[in-house]
């Protein structure tokens, strides 16, 4: 009858749906981190310590064959080392160029609108797409590219492309520049358009040369899009696969192996489940130390 | 309006009559009895998954079924390359298609993982079981049992350009007839230069140098696996020999390089028909072969020879099988048993220019026009179709071990064909 117990029991009622209401907001975020990241998780971690055979399905327990088969297979140590080697230019080469490219065309002149879609456009083509179109443009047997130069006397033997390891990796690198570059632009040019103008111009004032103020002002406030472009490259290019199966299937002799064709080949054409879920558990320890590394690295210190 | 009133009108009594005619008539006793082997042909749907290598010939063959039954098959082609993973991760998923057909060297991986359904009492009911290519069947039975049948009959063949042989001074009615002198025929046409090449090889492709080489060996009578797949002999003094040959001609130009030695496959039956190729190995097919840059009748055709004389093929193609998965078996086998009956190896595969799935229609009357067809037919019953259970992560994987083993042989360092050999045998008994 009394007001304050019937302010209690509103009080207790209000707690009650504002938590209801969260757990109710977070439901579907829930439910999709358990579908769809928690259970394959899961699945991948059983197959791993399983025989698992592509074709009959579990065989029961392994516990460690699957690990130490696939870690002493003579394919696994050169892809690991390629992956890497692989994955430094790439970052190198895309983070270099995507950052001159949005310098480029920071401004707004005449031509930057144009310019911008230019390197953008290839972002938008599927990497499979791409690799097949490079592929062709590669092909001793259907490619334009040798005719063309040696039709204008620039060369006098057709190019190959693929031929050895280092022309194989150097060619798929050129399409990854290729098609990624644009991507990367955009990612450093939201990051340069969010630098106040107030800041330069007080650098200006100060006296600081064009390179002191680059060094200076733009990389230190530019830290978070870098960190940002330097985590997507850098877990892209570890993940590597389309663009090699498509123009070098690993070759010439397995040179240009990455370790998710390692995966690739574990699961189909040795039907082995238990030893493609091994190294993909292998793969995603490295890629949660490598971020956790990076994201250290590159944290704001002011706001740490 | 009126016009097809009236049309309409004479369909529906001829159809009527036609109808009647058959049931005064009633069916013979026999055929009743062959229906029951034939399957049944109800309307059903079929769904059916193939290879796209063999795209054209299969195309043919469910075309010319849909056409004459009430069964209609839908058939999707796979990309070559992805069609082991796709079987795989569908048979993985109890998701396999109601038919689907194989390469014949991957038949025992999948048989002996029991994706296909038994169908050794249906082929025992078929009038002419005893007529069928015998090679595809052998490598779709597993413990006594039967899985499938012929569907494609690919063999391998020596293709020279006859305009070329003449160039180079040879008799183009006078195909080679050992290693030896298909070597030297190549060697002759090679120096004639301008862009022409005395040959040409997959120099990156395990299926092509398995389905091109190793019957070489098998002409002279060195196998190169023992019968039950467990064990290699591509080590043996023939195949060594025969390495030896290619890399010879890899070193004085007589191959197209460098294309040889970056070809992975897709494009490898590309060359010959652009006209710049003295002699190689090709598939025993002429579908699509003559153009403006290679006249139909400079297209000369022999079997493949050893390197004592002798002659063998590669039996390869595709088998057919129905999956363990589907529920409409009867309708399924009502189309495999057409496949390998008279009209369908007459008709289509015949009259298409290849090679039949039954030795005994080998003489039509479309193959008896071209004395091509013949050949390909006679060497059909003189070849070999190779058996292991691993055979696709030996031979045709990528990064399998037989590549490393012939890139060495003819553009490395052949002292390492012992090792690459062992790697071989360790991957055929995982």
């Amino acid at each position: 009858m009394s007001a304050p117990e019937r302010t209690a029991s509103w009080q207790l009622g209000w707690w009650r749906t504002r938590q209801l209401l969260g757990v109710a907001y977070a439901v579907p975020t829930i439910v999709f981190v358990a579908v769809f990241f928690v259970a394959p998780l899961a699945l991948v971690i059983r197959m791993s310590l399983n025989s698992w055979p592509l074709l009959t399905g579990d065989q029961g327990l392994n516990f460690p064959k699957n690990y130490v088969s696939i870690t002493t297979n003579r394919l696994f140590t050169p892809a690991v080392v390629f992956t890497i080697e692989y994955t430094l230019l790439v970052t190198v080469l895309l983070i270099g160029l995507g950052l001159v490219l949005a310098l480029l065309v920071q401004g707004s002149g005449k031509w930057v609108g144009m310019l911008r879609t230019v390197f953008l456009l290839p972002v938008a083509l599927g990497l499979a797409s791409a690799s097949l179109l490079f592929w062709g443009f590669y092909s001793p047997s259907i490619g334009p590219i040798s005719p063309i130069l040696e039709g204008l006397g620039l060369i006098d033997q057709p190019i190959s492309f693929l031929r050895t390891p280092l022309s194989a990796l150097l060619s798929t690198t050129f399409l990854i520049v290729w098609k990624y570059a644009g991507l990367y632009m955009l990612i450093l040019l939201v990051g340069l358009q969010a630098i106040p103008d107030e800041v330069y111009e007080a650098g200006a004032l100060d006296g600081a040369s064009r390179g002191q103020i680059f060094r200076h002002i733009t990389l230190p406030l530019l830290r978070p899009s870098l960190a940002l472009a330097l985590i997507l490259c850098v877990t892209g290019s570890l993940l590597a696969f389309d663009q090699f199966y498509i123009l070098t299937k690993g070759g010439p002799d397995n040179r240009t192996v990455t370790v998710v064709q390692l995966i690739y080949r574990e699961a189909f054409q040795r039907q082995n489940l238990g030893t493609a879920a091994a190294v993909s558990i292998i793969v995603l320890a490295a890629l949660l130390v490598v971020n956790a590394f990076q994201f250290r690295a590159l944290r704001d210190p002011e706001r740490a | 309006m009126n016009g097809f009133g009236t049309r309409g009108a004479v369909m529906l009594t001829a159809a009527v009559s036609l109808a009647l005619g058959l049931t005064v008539l009633g069916v013979p006793a026999g055929a009743l009895a062959q229906d029951a082997a034939m399957g049944v042909d109800d309307g059903t749907r079929i769904t059916m998954w193939s290879r796209a290598a063999t795209q054209a010939r299969a195309d043919a063959l469910v075309k010319a079924y849909n056409a004459t039954h009430k069964n209609q098959i839908d058939v999707t082609f796979v990309p070559t390359d992805d069609y082991q993973t796709k079987v795989g991760a569908a048979a993985a998923a109890g998701g396999l298609p109601d038919l689907f057909s194989a390469d014949v060297v991957f038949m025992p991986n999948w048989t002996s993982a029991g994706l296909f359904t038994d169908i050794t009492d249906r082929i025992e009911s078929l009038p002419f079981k005893d007529n069928i290519a015998q090679a595809a069947i052998d490598v779709s039975t597993w413990d006594g049992k039967k899985y499938g049948l012929p569907f494609i009959v690919d063999l391998s063949v020596w293709m020279y350009n006859k305009k070329l042989f003449r160039d180079a001074g040879l008799d183009p009615d006078k195909p080679p007839a050992t290693f030896g002198e298909f070597v030297a025929a190549a060697r002759a046409v090679g120096k004639l230069g301008g862009g022409v090449a005395g040959t040409f090889f997959g120099g990156n492709c395990g299926g092509c140098n398995v389905f091109t080489w190793w019957p070489i060996s098998w002409a002279d009578g060195q196998p190169v696996m023992n019968p039950e797949g467990t064990e290699s002999n591509l080590n043996s003094d023939t195949m060594k020999q025969i390495y030896a040959g290619f890399r010879e001609m890899v070193a004085d130009g007589t191959v197209l390089m460098p294309d040889s030695e970056t070809e992975a496959g897709p494009t490898w039956t590309g060359y010959f028909p652009r006209g710049v190729i003295g002699i190689m190995p090709m598939p025993a097919s002429l579908q699509g072969m003559a153009n403006a840059a290679l006249a139909d009748e400079d297209i000369g055709v022999t079997s493949i020879k050893g390197i004592k004389g002798g002659e063998s093929t590669f039996v390869g193609g595709d088998a057919i099988g129905i999956s363990r998965d589907s529920k409409v078996p009867d309708a399924a086998w009502n189309f495999m048993a057409w496949l390998v009956g008279d009209e369908a190896q007459v008709e289509v595969v015949a009259k298409g220019g290849n090679v039949v799935a039954r030795p005994d229609l080998a003489a039509n009357k479309y193959s008896s026009a071209d004395p091509r067809l013949v050949t390909f037919n006679t060497i059909a019953g003189k070849g070999q179709t190779p058996f292991a259970k691993n055979f696709g992560a030996t031979y045709n994987d990528p990064q399998g071990p037989w590549i490393p083993l012939f890139r060495d042989a003819v553009f490395g360092d052949p002292s390492r064909i012992d090792a690459h050999n062992d790697a071989i045998n360790e991957s055929l008994n995982p």
